[in-house]
């Protein structure tokens, strides 16, 4: 066993609202600066929706992430050699169209134009050449359903589930992805780096690119499946998330966490065994991926687990925080978060709670109570949101999980309205998702009112 | 510097990549490290990193609270981070006072407009200088070098029609230029005295929305402008954000739950409110809420934001929501009512409603009645003075009609202690319905067909010489809900689609299922039974926005009252529409309208005001009889909605500025010449014909607007309905509307008819930090600080805090706060009105005021005209109220620096109580110094903005519990002992919040006799819960909240109770008509504008992050369908175009919309990316291009309780929703 920290993220995107205050503030503090300007370290994107760069789950395209050759764990974007011949025409690269080209406007027209005979407006203008341009593309350009059925169709889940038949008015369906660098327990971006320059730091597991040794390459780009490495034209460097690590240091939660007007986000140490890692990532059927990477995760209550890691010099503090870790509850107690695209086999650390809702909607035409406790589990699979596209996202394809974790939630919420209304709560309900009333009532603590110093 | 973990490739692939790994060897692969077994990663704690880059991007000097002054409702307070004397960005504070341990908290506040802020400090786009009009500066600096005289210059220009065209036309069409600050306070300076000299102060306006969000710089213009005597325009009417069912109903502006408190719903409906886009900072308590077993629906016309998170999703045709919950009341009263009785329910609506009181039925030819008014003691032949403001209902014991506590007449009585809710024994009987009752027909009018009337029957009984009945019975017949033994046509049953109320009915209207709505209906029916009364539906702009939401809108309330959830933590409804909660209110209003100083200041009703003098109406050609009831006696046949208006104004209904077709200062010289009282001098004038309304005459010259300031403010850009209409006439500059003018015959009769004016505003004068479509079109742009560069203070509805605004750094380039520029302005006013105007004497009309006597001026709801009738016009009785006011007007900025002595002397009224604030004085003085000599000397000074935050917090009993606690004992006084409101007041009068307090920390507000609700640490602020549990009335003819109306106007529109009224057919009432026929495929379709992912009304659209974020111009969402019918593919260039103006945007294709309806997001300005018309030639318009102002006549009503003016509380809204428009696709080249 070789017990290591980790400070991992968990989202509960049933509470994303989808208001890209995240966004801003990252883009704000990291990278509304020369060279980044297409630069998005925390994105979010509506689902379904083609996303940031487009279509950047599609693999075959891309080639991000790992898969396996002969039970073992490659590359997807090949070996070396491959890898070093196609150094300066990398076709996995995507280009700046597959982001969008910046733009700003000639705002100054608004105050020094001239006496004229019409209204002056500023119009936009390429922040890359500088010249006058047309904006069909940008870094949010599906919001909230953006683009019809003809663009959203590109999804590249939703054409994994064929379920482009939802793309109608009566049978819409949206949720909203935020996304910032997964910081994987086996990240392909460092494995890609010809020079060195990417690291995950022992203490806290976080991914960064040391700007000294970066060459440019930007092999860590193709590499990485989730598209969450760039580039800054300006400096050749390749530039990424960086967990807000000056201020993890600190004690602060990352930026994107603290200034989530959702909510959302918690933040907590996770306790790993590293010698597991690679098996774990290598595991056949990608099903197996998700308990594969939860089976990697160590129990910080665990005495043997406790004295391996003081053994391993991880602090106190930091254990006493896994303890506490509200990420570990919402992955390892409750299993209501799950791993965004396990089979990219890079065991990503920003976990997701799976969209409750709406819930009761499927239910109202056939003139049931959508309250009944019955109902809310039998409609599980009646969901606006096809279970089918969340398995996609977060667990390979497998719905087992993503229903388990959605009934959890259900039956908090039948819980918690029984005491509401002054009434009963049927055990069952609780007892048939796995957990009892006492700990749907922490999980409804940690999940509805989310204490600020619970959180992080 | 740490090390860390390099993940290598495997073994098995390094030795297939050999020769690829020598060439690497150098620097990586072969290195002696500590590896995981199976060789994947290795561990190096040797190698130095470089990570400094980020660090350096981190660092900061200092961190500085503040927040966004903007006319949006968040206060959010905000870390503003500096480094190196410059503002880097921002995040939200997360230290609010815990609102308890069982329920989330209020951190963090935020949303990515607000933290997109601080790119306007450094922005291409920050005015950094003042600028004016080049042409308008060149003809000024020559008439001032040839006059020496900056006023008569002024006058010069102004007056010369060649000139005045020259600078008019040459607004929004570029041109602007730098110049000083002494010239741009000077030509404001001597604009503002040649008005007062020449057309007197009501012809200066002041507009600046939404003071919660930055009191002290929306105080300050407001402060200047009472001490002139120029009106201050109202917004929150002017904006349609005032939901008129709220006074109708409440005798409230609107008092909504703070968004802490939705926690406590135990059934949430969320009904056109998308909460996620327009209240960021609050969604997150629905998300929570759900999870404590909260249910939520949601009702929106598209798949929005918010319906991700409901468990239902309704989906009601736009604009027929009134119909849905028609429906559900329907449902309500017979099941909870009817066939059972729930006791909650029926105790509820005894006590707080007015349902059990008696209606006088007025019999028509044709065997049926007509609902009348309330039957009032002075029928049952009660002498005493207030009788007829004592509605009666019968008391069940004893079968006689009895005029319980707390009607209007115990408000006003010179006997205290009586205004309450107190019923002792009185039992109210609900309905006359009783074994061998009488009954007749009652006429009820049916909008959904045309000239619909309906026959249904009510219990009667005669009391005197009255049939009457109860208003319970009306509502039952109303609705459709049938009773054994009762006459007229009844629906069926549920599923009966032919007969109005039924679930089948609505249906058919709205297209959503019956039966769906019948169950959501049971649903909250049963949840507030449950929980008494924790059902809440949230409403927004998407049903509000209406021409006819007051009827949208009183249907929801109905289902609320009924079921006993208003004035009930977690119940009740929460309209989130513009509302915003100045919480500290008594001193902030008595600051901003100068009341220290003068009184009364002139509060103008917005509506009104712009559809004269912008002269829309001059295009309205339907009879305001097209809106009347087919049961309506027919008052407004043949009339032109402008002559209502005038007729509204000298009523004493509505203000009106200007006021009479003189110079105010004028007419206050002559009456003072006279010696006699202003009521009887005004009375003997206007009755003698020598005084004239200006309204009946607008487009005279004498009586346009002359100077408009407008700050904090985007008035051309944002709210200007019937945009082209503003630049056209308001302010002579080019547009691009094709209506034309009504013909000869369908003009007003009562309003004179000239020749179309161009261009009334001399001044249009703007205070900003960045371009808006307003500063476009100004002559004077003056460069303001940011929210970011100044102090101030912020409270909304949504939270219970006051939090402050610090200056980060100060205002850069030459920009100045609004504080400062004021100050500077009145400087500069006062010395050039040394030797002009000196001390003047200024005849100030006002009208009926709300909370004051004026609101008992007009009993039984008539409409006591005194024009060609033998009524005598009598100022405060059946006219405005009158009264001479001195104005010294070289003592301006003296008083506008300090506290003046009337709040001592006279008091300070609130809602219709009086505190005085001699104990705040003398702590002002000492605190904030005093003035040393001069007009003001010896009182306390008010002279930097820290001290004018200081005298609001001071002087407001939400953050100074010493005024709370004596306003609540003027309120025991009124409302009796039993209502315990001393009690409530002593619990608070410790409560003190100064302003470096705020500074510190947001603050919690205390409750206050400011507001309706009770709050503190240990419960969320919900509305009349101190009226539910202290017995206090509410501000109501009744004193309790009214389902039925009984206004002679309202009864006109057939509105006395809740009704459903559709969208306006446009086409049949001539409005709104396409624009002319082009090219191509067209369709025409709803045009709405709700509020965008990507602004706060006019700020942050052309920001770039958010313009990023969105599409990067002018959008128009629009369905698949339609988009198909036009051949437009995403993102392609359409234009809109009707009657009133042209939009250019690009399409958003999206299977979220509805077919038929597209949605043009509120304020997507001409700023960025708008190129010219294909159809017009010229630069694509607003979002209010398309919309023109109609007002609702019942909208004008006054003098009558509840249904009287205060300013924003009582007025016509400018709603825009029914608008429809044709869409086509345009050529894909476009120019700019």
């Amino acid at each position: 066993m070789r017990p290591m920290a980790q400070i991992a993220m968990v989202m509960n995107l049933d509470k994303c609202i989808g208001c890209h205050t995240c966004s801003v503030t990252c883009k704000q503090t990291w990278t509304n600066r020369a060279g980044t300007e297409y630069v998005w370290f925390n994105n979010v994107e509506t689902r379904p929706g083609q996303g940031y760069p487009r279509g950047w789950q599609d693999q075959d395209r891309w080639k991000g992430g790992w898969r396996l050759r002969n039970g073992r764990l490659v590359p997807r974007a090949g070996g070396r050699i491959r890898r070093l011949a196609t150094l300066f025409a990398n076709p996995e690269f995507p280009r700046l169209d597959d982001y969008y080209e910046p733009w700003t406007y000639d705002y100054d027209n608004l105050i020094s134009a001239p006496l004229g005979d019409d209204v002056p407006t500023a119009p936009p203008r390429s922040l890359i050449d500088g010249e006058p341009t047309a904006v069909t593309w940008g870094p949010n350009w599906d919001d909230d359903l953006g683009g019809g059925p003809e663009q959203l169709a590109a999804d590249v889940v939703l054409r994994k589930v064929s379920d482009t038949v939802r793309l109608d008015y009566e049978r819409a369906f949206m949720f909203h992805l935020p996304r910032i660098c997964e910081h994987c327990l086996n990240p392909s971006c460092v494995a890609a780096c010809p020079s060195g320059a990417m690291y995950k730091r022992m203490e806290d597991g976080i991914v960064l690119v040391d700007q000294d040794r970066c060459r440019g390459w930007r092999m860590c780009v193709s590499g990485c499946p989730y598209k969450k490495v760039y580039f800054n034209h300006q400096t050749g460097k390749a530039e990424k998330c960086t967990f807000c690590y000056p201020r993890i240091e600190a004690g602060e939660p990352t930026v994107c966490s603290e200034t989530c007007v959702g909510r959302l986000r918690y933040l907590g140490v996770m306790l790993y065994d590293a010698d597991r890692v690679g098996e774990a990532a290598a595991v056949a059927d990608e099903h197996d991926l998700y308990p594969a990477q939860l089976g990697c995760f160590l129990d910080p209550e665990d005495p043997e687990v406790i004295a391996a890691a003081e053994a391993a010099g991880i602090p106190h503090d930091w254990l006493e925080s896994a303890r506490r870790s509200p990420v570990y509850q919402l992955i390892a107690r409750y299993r209501i978060a799950l791993p965004l695209h396990p089979e990219y086999r890079t065991m990503p650390m920003v976990w997701y709670v799976p969209p409750l809702s709406p819930i009761v909607d499927a239910l109202a035409h056939t003139g049931h109570d959508g309250e009944d406790a019955g109902n809310l589990f039998g409609a599980i699979d009646t969901l606006r949101i096809p279970v089918t596209y969340l398995a996609e996202l977060f667990t390979a394809g497998d719905p087992a999980p993503v229903e388990a974790a959605l009934r959890r939630l259900a039956a908090m919420r039948t819980h918690m309205r029984a005491i509401n209304l002054g009434e009963e709560p049927d055990p069952a309900a609780a007892a048939e998702a796995g957990l009892d009333a006492a700990a749907l009532e922490r999980m409804y603590r940690l999940l509805s009112l989310a204490k600020y110093d619970e959180r992080y | 510097m740490p090390g860390g973990i390099r993940t290598y490739l495997t073994k098995a692939e390094r030795a297939a990549d050999t020769a690829a790994a020598r060439l690497l060897a150098a620097g990586t692969l072969l290195r002696r490290a500590d590896t995981t077994p199976d060789l994947r990663a290795v561990y190096r704690d040797e190698e130095k990193v470089n990570d400094s880059p980020y660090r350096q991007r981190w660092a900061h000097d200092k961190v500085v609270r503040s927040t966004h002054g903007v006319n949006c409702t968040g206060s959010c307070s905000w870390k503003v981070y500096v480094k190196d004397g410059l503002i880097t960005w921002e995040t939200q504070q997360t230290d609010y006072p815990s609102v308890g341990p069982d329920r989330p908290e209020y951190e963090p506040r935020g949303c990515p407009r607000g933290a997109a802020f601080s790119w306007y400090t450094y922005s291409p786009t920050r005015v950094r200088y003042p600028h004016a009009r080049g042409v308008l500066v060149e003809m000024y600096r020559d008439a001032k070098a040839r006059l020496g005289d900056p006023v008569a210059a002024w006058a010069e220009i102004t007056t010369d029609p060649d000139k005045r065209r020259r600078y008019q036309s040459a607004r929004g069409q570029g041109g602007l230029v730098r110049v000083e600050w002494d010239e741009a306070l000077e030509i404001a300076a001597a604009a503002h005295v040649h008005t007062l000299m020449t057309y007197g102060p009501d012809r200066i306006a002041g507009f600046s929305p939404i003071p919660a969000m930055s009191m002290a710089s929306h105080a300050v213009g407001a402060r200047f402008m009472s001490l002139i005597g120029a009106p201050m325009l109202s917004f929150y009417d002017w904006y349609a954000d005032l939901p008129i069912a709220s006074p109708q109903v409440f005798g409230d502006q609107t008092d909504v739950p703070e968004s802490g408190d939705w926690w406590d719903a135990a059934y949430l409906m969320l009904w056109g409110s998308n909460v996620p886009v327009t209240r960021t900072p609050d969604a997150h308590w629905v998300t929570e809420a759900r999870y404590r077993g909260q249910k939520v629906i949601v009702v929106s016309p598209d798949y929005s934001d918010a319906t991700k998170f409901a468990d239902e999703w309704l989906h009601p045709h736009p604009g027929t929501d009134g119909a849905v919950a028609v429906a559900m009341g329907h449902v309500i009263l017979r099941e909870c009512f009817v066939q059972r009785q729930v006791p909650y329910f029926t105790d509820y609506v005894k006590r707080f409603t007015d349902l059990p009181f008696l209606v006088s039925l007025e019999e028509q030819g044709g065997g049926g009645y007509l609902p009348g008014r309330f039957l009032t003691s002075a029928d049952l032949g009660d002498q005493e003075e207030l009788a007829r403001w004592r509605p009666v209902l019968l008391h069940a014991a004893t079968g006689r009609a009895v005029a319980p506590n707390g009607t209007l007449g115990d408000r006003w009585s010179a006997r205290t202690g009586r205004w309450n809710l107190d019923l002792g024994t009185l039992d109210p009987e609900l309905t006359l319905l009783a074994p061998g009752a009488a009954s007749v027909e009652v006429l009820l009018p049916r909008f959904d067909e045309p000239d619909g009337v309906l026959r249904r029957g009510v219990p009667v009984r005669r009391v005197g010489d009255r049939l009457v009945t109860t208003v319970f019975d009306l509502l039952l017949a109303q609705y459709g809900v049938a009773r054994p033994g009762l006459p007229g046509q009844w629906p069926a049953g549920y599923d009966d689609a032919d007969a109005p109320g039924t679930p089948a009915w609505q249906e058919r209207i709205t297209s959503t299922p019956a039966a769906q709505v019948t169950r959501i209906a049971r649903e909250f029916a049963a949840t507030a039974e449950k929980t008494n009364g924790r059902a809440m539906i949230v409403m927004g702009a998407g049903t509000n926005h209406w021409f006819h939401s007051d009827t949208i809108y009183r249907s929801f309330l109905a289902l609320l009252l009924l079921t006993g959830c208003q004035g009930v933590n977690g119940g009740g409804w929460a309209h989130y529409v513009g509302q915003e909660k100045v919480r500290p209110l008594a001193g902030w209003q008595q600051l901003s309208t100068a009341a220290d100083w003068v009184r009364p200041s002139r509060q103008m009703a917005g509506t009104p005001y712009w559809y004269l003098h912008t002269d829309q109406w001059r295009y309205e050609r339907f009879s305001a009889g097209a809106l009347s009831s087919p049961t309506g006696p027919g008052r407004f046949a043949g009339r032109h909605t402008v002559d209502l208006v005038a007729q509204s104004a000298r009523l004493g209904w509505m203000p009106s500025y200007p006021t009479f077709s003189a110079n105010s200062l004028e007419l206050g010289r002559r009456l003072r010449e006279s010696g006699r009282d202003p009521s009887g001098w005004v009375a003997d004038e206007t009755a003698a014909g020598r005084l004239r309304f200006a309204c009946e005459d607008p487009d005279a010259p004498e009586n346009w607007p002359r100077v408009l300031t407008v700050w904090r403010a985007n008035l051309i850009g944002s709210s200007a309905k019937g945009n082209e209409y503003f630049l056209r006439h308001l302010l002579g500059a080019p547009d691009n509307a094709t209506a034309e003018e009504a013909p000869p015959q369908d003009r007003p009769r009562e309003v004179a008819w000239r020749e179309a004016p161009r261009g009334k505003l001399d001044l249009l004068l703007s205070l900003d930090f960045r371009m808006t479509s307003t500063t476009l079109f100004s002559d004077l742009v003056l460069p303001a600080a940011t929210w970011y560069e100044k102090h101030d203070l912020s409270s909304t509805d949504l939270h219970p805090f006051v939090h402050a605004f610090t200056p980060a750094i100060n205002p850069p380039w030459h920009a100045r706060t609004d504080f400062e520029i004021f100050h500077a302005l009145a400087r500069k006013l006062s010395e050039l009105a040394a030797g002009r105007l000196d001390v003047a004497y200024d005849l100030v009309a006002t009208a009926l005021q709300h909370d004051g006597p004026g609101e008992i001026a007009q009993p039984g709801g008539a409409v006591p005209d005194w024009r060609d009738t033998d009524i005598p016009p009598e100022p405060g009785r059946t006219m405005p109220a009158v009264a001479l006011v001195e104005r010294d007007y070289t003592a301006v900025a003296d008083k506008l620096a300090a506290f003046g002595p009337l709040a001592e002397q006279q008091g300070m009224t609130v809602k219709g109580v009086t505190v005085r604030p001699g104990p705040e004085a003398a702590w002002l003085a000492a605190r904030c110094g005093t003035a040393g000599d001069g007009p003001a000397k010896g009182r306390p000074l008010l002279d930097t903005d820290v001290k004018l935050c200081e005298a609001i917090l001071a002087l407001s009993g939400t953050t100074n519990g010493r005024i709370a606690a004596e306003g609540f004992d003027r309120l025991a006084e009124r409302c009796g002992p039993a209502s315990r409101l001393s009690d409530l007041g002593a619990s608070l009068a410790g409560h003190r919040a100064v302003f470096s307090d705020t500074q510190d920390r947001p603050v919690p507000a205390g409750a206050s006799f400011e507001w309706s609700g009770a709050e503190g640490h240990d419960r969320r602020y919900a509305p009349f819960t101190i009226n539910t549990e202290h017995g206090k009335p509410w501000h109501t003819l009744t004193g309790r909240q009214h389902f039925y109306l009984d206004h002679d106007w309202i009864a006109e529109l057939g509105e006395q109770l809740p009704v459903y009224r559709p969208p306006l057919d446009l086409g049949a009432l001539g409005e709104c008509l396409p624009g002319a026929p082009g090219e191509g495929k067209a369709v025409t379709v709803r045009y709405l504008t709700p509020h965008s992912k990507w602004s706060i009304h006019s700020e942050y659209q052309e920001n770039l992050l958010m313009q990023t974020l969105a599409r990067g111009g002018p959008v128009i969402w629009i369905s698949v369908d339609d988009a198909a019918a036009i051949g437009v593919a995403d993102n392609d260039w359409i234009e809109a175009v009707n009657a009133n103006g042209v939009v250019v945007a690009r399409a958003v294709v999206s299977h979220r919309m509805p077919p038929g309806t597209v949605f043009m997001y509120h304020v997507q300005e001409r700023l960025v990316n708008v190129p010219k018309s294909q159809a017009a030639g010229r630069r694509g318009g607003v979002h209010n291009a398309l919309t023109k102002l109609l007002i609702k006549p019942t909208h004008l009503i006054g003098g009558y309780g509840q249904l009287s003016f205060a300013p924003n509380y009582y007025g016509p809204t400018g709603n825009q929703r029914d608008a429809v428009t044709t869409i086509r696709r345009r050529s894909q080249e476009v120019s700019y």
